[in-house]
């Protein structure tokens, strides 16, 4: 295994991370805006479910966007990498294409993850009550799901050669995946077109595991959609997918 | 040896057909020059010869490796430094060439070590811990020749190196590269249509609507054109050229009251000229041929002539706009 190439990848991401404060505060920023401003607001309108509020039944879903918004930034830096030029100095080493893909999605998850756990870490204000195995067991799942977010982000990224298709990803493609994760409202409420499309949205089990962590219910209208072996299988295996999928296109040569 | 092979090598988009069966070798240890206009098929040679494209048909080898089936080897051979910077702006000069040391496994024991000297050969020592976007354009150049050298390729490809640089850094930039084959034995394999620029070349081959259509060193190219041409004033023109063709036996001809003669070697000409000629000889004018002279002898056109207004030519002022950035 190519270790060096896969390190080398993943440590220039962490330390243009954290030179880069703006995307930090920024990345910082957007879940507490959500969290505290929408959730806040939100609350008032929707009254307490089996006890658990609003504000309580989004946090999974705030990780998961915190984790999705993060690690699909982090995937598609490659399209600025392929605009600047960088991405020839990598793609003409002599290092596998899966090395790369692999590297890349290690970033995006490492990063995401870090990120993640920063918003974990204000359950206690949300009236959350956390164990320490609560805690391992979302940290592990946010690992998983930045990691699937972070390789389906760079299967994205090869269909784009510039960034001025950036909005049109944010708009179709990081937006939709927010909205049908069931991060706002729960998957089961959906009216059946927008259900079968929560269904093929990958996010949407990974919202769903970190559900099953911090999620005081196990039944009702706030709980779980799906069981917490699905969502890991689904994760894990399209992953895996997604992986692939990405190292034959970084393959394709003009 | 020859360690660079291509052989009937075409590559077609689409329609267009950019690079039609050409073959050459390149010989280990040269300066080989590939010139042509714009738009001539340079950078798709090079893109094949680097692995980032696919022949439509024909071979390539680099090193004794195929390009097409053995790019992992290829790559291992070669460094690159590309027409548009491919440097990480937001890393330090050190930082990049580290990427580039990890990236092509350099022994953990030589990386420190291969990376100062690389500094210290393009005169980016002190500047290590600088961030790229604070570079100019040269030293940019500089750093990328400087990474490509860090795996000790066996041949270093430079595809228009000097394009969007002032003439200060272009000369800078020179010395450099003509001291590349000697101290870090390694061949060069450079683009560019800076016809000038290639007499530093021992092997030129020159490319024209995806044919070579030229090959050799710069003297040998020259003598397409005819070799050296000699304007003379004289005080009695007539006089003089019947002398010349009587003494010397070569004709001369009168163009805008001067004589003019066309010779192979004109720098040996002159002394049996003037000796010829004695006092009515007022001024002596030698004209060399450059590989301008050549292209224009081979195609009928300037090298450059459509500058300014070929598509390719604004796409490449923009590169290098955005490379000033």
């Amino acid at each position: 295994m190519e270790f060096n190439a896969i390190y080398v990848i993943v440590a220039r991401e962490f330390k243009k991370f954290v030179r880069e404060r703006s995307r930090l505060v920024s990345a910082i920023a957007r879940p507490l805006v959500w969290l505290f401003i929408v959730g806040a607001g939100m609350s008032r309108l929707v009254p307490p479910v089996d006890g658990v509020s609003y504000i309580q039944f989004i946090f999974p879903g705030i990780l998961g966007m915190t984790i999705l918004f993060s690690a699909m930034f982090s995937s598609i830096s490659i399209i600025w990498d392929k605009e600047f030029g960088f991405m020839k100095e990598i793609l003409v080493a002599p290092v596998s294409r899966l090395a790369i893909v692999i590297g890349k999605a290690l970033s995006g998850s490492i990063v995401s993850t870090l990120q993640a756990v920063m918003v974990l870490l204000l359950f206690p204000f949300l009236g959350l009550k956390l164990g320490a195995a609560d805690i391992i067991g979302v940290v592990i799942i946010c690992v998983l799901v930045s990691f699937l977010v972070s390789a389906f982000g760079i299967v994205i990224a090869t269909f784009y050669e510039s960034y001025e298709s950036f909005s049109a990803i944010m708009n179709f493609i990081i937006m939709p995946m927010f909205f049908l994760s069931g991060a706002m409202y729960p998957v089961k409420l959906l009216p059946g077109a927008l259900k079968l499309l929560a269904k093929f949205n990958p996010l949407t089990y990974g919202v769903d595991a970190l559900k099953h962590m911090t999620s005081p219910l196990a039944s009702g209208l706030l709980s779980p959609d799906f069981s917490i072996i699905a969502d890991l299988a689904v994760i894990v295996s399209l992953s895996l997918i997604f992986v692939l999928t990405g190292a034959k296109a970084f393959e394709r040569r003009g | 040896m020859a360690i660079i092979k291509v052989e009937n090598l075409t590559k077609k988009f689409g329609s267009i057909t950019a690079v039609n069966d050409i073959s050459f070798n390149v010989e280990e240890g040269v300066i080989f020059g590939f010139l042509g206009p714009n738009g001539a098929g340079k950078t798709t040679t090079i893109s094949i010869l680097c692995t980032l494209l696919s022949p439509t048909s024909g071979n390539a080898s680099v090193n004794g490796y195929d390009c097409a089936k053995e790019p992992a080897s290829v790559r291992k051979s070669i460094g690159i430094v590309f027409q548009d910077t491919t440097l990480d702006k937001d890393l330090t000069a050190e930082e990049n060439l580290l990427f580039h040391a990890y990236l092509y496994n350099v022994d953990k024991s030589e990386r420190q070590k291969r990376i100062d000297d690389a500094l210290k050969f393009v005169d980016l020592y002190n500047r290590k811990k600088d961030l790229v976007k604070k570079f100019s354009g040269g030293m940019k150049r500089r750093l990328e020749v400087a990474r490509g050298l860090i795996h000790r390729p066996k041949v270093l490809f430079l595809d228009e190196p000097t394009l969007g640089l002032d003439p200060q850094s272009r000369t800078n930039l020179w010395e450099f590269i003509t001291e590349l084959p000697k101290r870090h034995n390694v061949t060069i394999f450079m683009t560019t249509h800076y016809m000038e620029e290639a007499e530093v070349c021992g092997d030129i081959a020159i490319i024209d609507n995806g044919r070579i259509i030229a090959r050799g060193s710069p003297e040998e190219l020259k003598k397409i054109v005819g070799g050296d041409v000699i304007y003379l004033k004289t005080s009695d023109k007539l006089k003089a050229k019947d002398e010349i063709k009587r003494n010397l036996d070569i004709d001369a001809f009168i163009r805008d009251g001067e004589l003019f003669i066309s010779v192979i070697k004109g720098d040996a000409c002159i002394p049996e000229l003037i000796r010829t000629l004695g006092d009515s000889v007022l001024s002596v004018r030698l004209q060399r041929p450059t590989l301008n002279d050549v292209f224009l002898k081979l195609t009928g056109k300037a090298i450059r002539e459509d500058e300014g207004t070929d598509a390719d030519t604004i796409k490449e002022e923009v590169r290098a706009y955005r490379r000033r950035q």
